[in-house]
C-alpha cells in the first residue's frame, strides 16, 4: 500500500532511480547533444621477472579532450604484497581496488595469513561479473605470495587471464609491441624495469590518452619499491608566476572587535569507569 | 498395422490414467485438471513455480501509488513494465537468487535437513529487529550470512542508517502492526 507517511527505506547499494529519468531524457536529445560518459586513456604494463613482479603506468588522467590530472596515481595498493594497476573509468578502478583491499585485510586479520593474488582475482572476478561490465575497470594485478610471482589481468566483464607479461589501456598495443620484443623468462631486476619503462614510453608516444610521467612499482618477496615518478617527462611547463596573493593585497577598511563574554554556569565531573 | 498398435496402446494408457488418477479435493487442483476429462497431476508444476524467485513488477514510484511526474517524468507503459537499467532487476533479486542456488545445492548434497535447519536460523535471526522506523543492526543475520566479514557496495553506497528521510514513528508502527 503506498501511503505518503509510510516510508520504505531504499535498499542499500546502487540506486537506479535516475535510469528512468535518463531514458526519458534520451528522447529529447535526438542524437549528438547527449552527454557522453567520460573515458580516460591509459597505458599500464606488468612483467614477471626472476624475483617478483614489475608494474608500470603512466600518470595522465584525461576528461575527453582535456588533461584532468597530470600526476595521478594509477598503481593502487591492495595488500603489502599485491599491487594493482587500473585502466578504464578512474573512479571505478579506485573504488573496486579499495573494496578488494578492505576485504583482503579483513581476511588476513581473521585467519592470520597473508593474502594470495588468486584471492584478490577471485573477489574481483565475482564482483565485476555481478555488475555485467557496468563497472568499467580493466585491472592488472601483480604480487608475490607463498606460491610464487603472479601477474593477472581482470576485464570489466569478469574475464581473468594469467600471463607473464601484460599491457592494458588505450596505449596497450604500442606497449605490447615492446614487451613482445624484449620479454624473456627470469629477467633481472634492472632489465625488467627498463623493459616496462620502454613499454610505457611507447604507449605515451603513440597514444593521446597517455602521457606525462612514468610510475614503476617493484613487488618482491623482500618488499615493495614504489618509484613515483620513475621518469619525468621532458615537456614540463614552468609556471613563471605564483597564483597566491600576498597578505595585504586587499586593503582593510574598518575593523570591529566584539569580545564574547562566557561565564561558567555549572560544572559537573563524571568519572569514567575504566576498570 | 503399426498405427493401429500405437493407437491401441494410447487408448489403454488413457483409460489407465483415468482409473488410477486420484481425485483432487482442493479447489485449485480442480480448476487445473479435468479440462479434457483427463486428470493431470499438477503437483510437480506447483513446486516448479515455487522454485522461481518472484520478480516484483515495477509500480509507479510516488505517493499514493500515483506517478510522480516531477521526479520520474511522464508515465509510459514501457517504463512501467521494463526496468530502464539492465542491472536493476538482477540487483534487486541478487541476494534471493544467491540463497536459492546455495540452498538447493546444499539440499542436493546433504539432504533436506541442512537447508531446513539453516533457514530456520535465518528466520529466527531476521525477527530480531528494532522498532520499524529505526534502523536495525541485523547483527545476527549478518553473522549467519557471512556478510559481517565482507565489505561490498551495499555497505558504502546508500547506507539506510544514514538516509535523510525518516518515517513518521506512529504511522510506521501502526502500518507494521496492520492497524492502519
Amino acid at each position: 500500500m503506498a501511503l505518503s507517511n509510510v516510508l520504505e527505506t531504499p535498499a542499500a547499494g546502487f540506486n537506479f532511480d535516475n535510469a528512468a529519468r535518463n531514458a526519458a531524457l534520451e528522447g529529447l536529445f535526438e542524437g549528438g547533444l547527449k552527454p557522453k560518459p567520460l573515458k580516460t586513456g591509459t597505458t599500464i604494463a606488468g612483467v614477471v621477472f626472476k624475483d617478483g613482479v614489475v608494474l608500470g603506468a603512466d600518470t595522465r588522467a584525461t576528461s575527453s579532450e582535456v588533461v584532468a590530472d597530470k600526476m595521478c596515481a594509477k598503481i593502487h595498493y591492495i595488500a603489502p604484497n599485491i599491487y594493482c594497476c587500473g585502466a578504464g573509468t578512474a573512479a571505478d578502478t579506485e573504488k573496486t581496488t579499495e573494496l578488494v583491499s578492505s576485504n583482503l585485510t579483513i581476511f588476513s586479520l581473521n585467519s592470520g595469513r597473508n593474502p594470495r593474488v588468486v584471492m584478490a582475482v577471485n573477489i574481483l572476478q565475482d564482483m565485476l561479473y555481478r555488475y555485467h561490465g557496468q563497472i568499467g575497470a580493466n585491472l592488472i594485478l601483480g604480487g608475490v605470495d607463498c606460491t610464487g610471482n603472479h601477474l593477472y589481468t581482470v576485464g570489466p566483464y569478469g574475464s581473468v587471464d594469467k600471463v607473464p607479461y601484460l599491457a592494458m589501456g588505450s596505449g596497450d598495443l604500442a606497449a605490447l609491441g615492446i614487451l613482445e620484443d624484449g620479454f624473456k623468462p627470469d629477467l633481472e631486476l634492472e632489465k625488467a624495469k627498463e623493459l616496462v619503462r620502454g613499454a610505457i614510453h611507447a604507449g605515451i608516444m603513440s597514444d593521446l590518452g597517455s602521457g606525462n610521467n612514468i610510475d614503476i612499482c617493484v613487488v618482491t618477496r623482500q618488499g615493495v619499491d614504489y618509484i613515483r615518478p620513475y621518469q619525468e617527462s621532458e615537456f614540463k611547463d614552468n609556471r613563471k608566476m605564483k597564483y597566491k596573493y600576498r597578505p595585504g593585497t586587499t586593503s582593510v577598511l574598518t575593523e570591529k572587535v566584539v569580545p564574547l563574554k562566557l561565564e561558567v554556569v555549572q560544572e559537573t565531573v563524571q568519572r569514567m569507569d575504566t576498570a | 498395422m503399426v498405427d493401429g498398435a500405437i493407437r491401441y496402446t494410447a487408448g489403454i494408457y488413457r483409460t489407465c490414467r483415468h482409473e488410477n488418477a486420484t481425485q483432487p479435493d482442493i479447489k485449485e487442483y480442480r480448476k487445473e485438471s479435468g479440462r479434457n476429462g483427463i486428470t493431470m497431476n499438477t503437483r510437480g508444476l506447483r513446486s516448479q513455480l515455487r522454485d522461481s524467485v518472484p520478480v516484483a513488477g515495477l509500480c509507479p514510484q510516488g505517493a499514493y501509488g500515483v506517478q510522480d511526474s516531477l521526479r520520474s517524468g511522464f508515465s509510459s507503459v514501457k517504463n512501467e513494465l521494463l526496468p530502464s537499467h539492465p542491472l536493476e532487476l538482477s540487483e534487486k533479486n541478487f541476494q534471493l537468487n544467491k540463497d536459492k542456488i546455495n540452498f538447493s545445492t546444499l539440499r542436493n548434497i546433504q539432504g533436506l535437513h541442512a537447508p531446513l535447519k539453516l533457514q530456520m536460523e535465518y528466520r529466527a535471526a531476521r525477527q530480531i529487529q528494532r522498532l520499524p522506523f529505526l534502523q536495525s543492526s541485523n547483527l545476527a543475520l549478518d553473522t549467519l550470512q557471512g556478510s559481517d566479514e565482507a565489505i561490498g557496495f551495499e555497505d558504502i553506497l546508500n547506507d539506510p542508517a544514514q538516509s535523510e528521510m525518516m518515517g513518521e514513528p506512529h504511522m510506521m508502527v501502526e502500518y507494521k502492526l496492520g492497524l492502519l
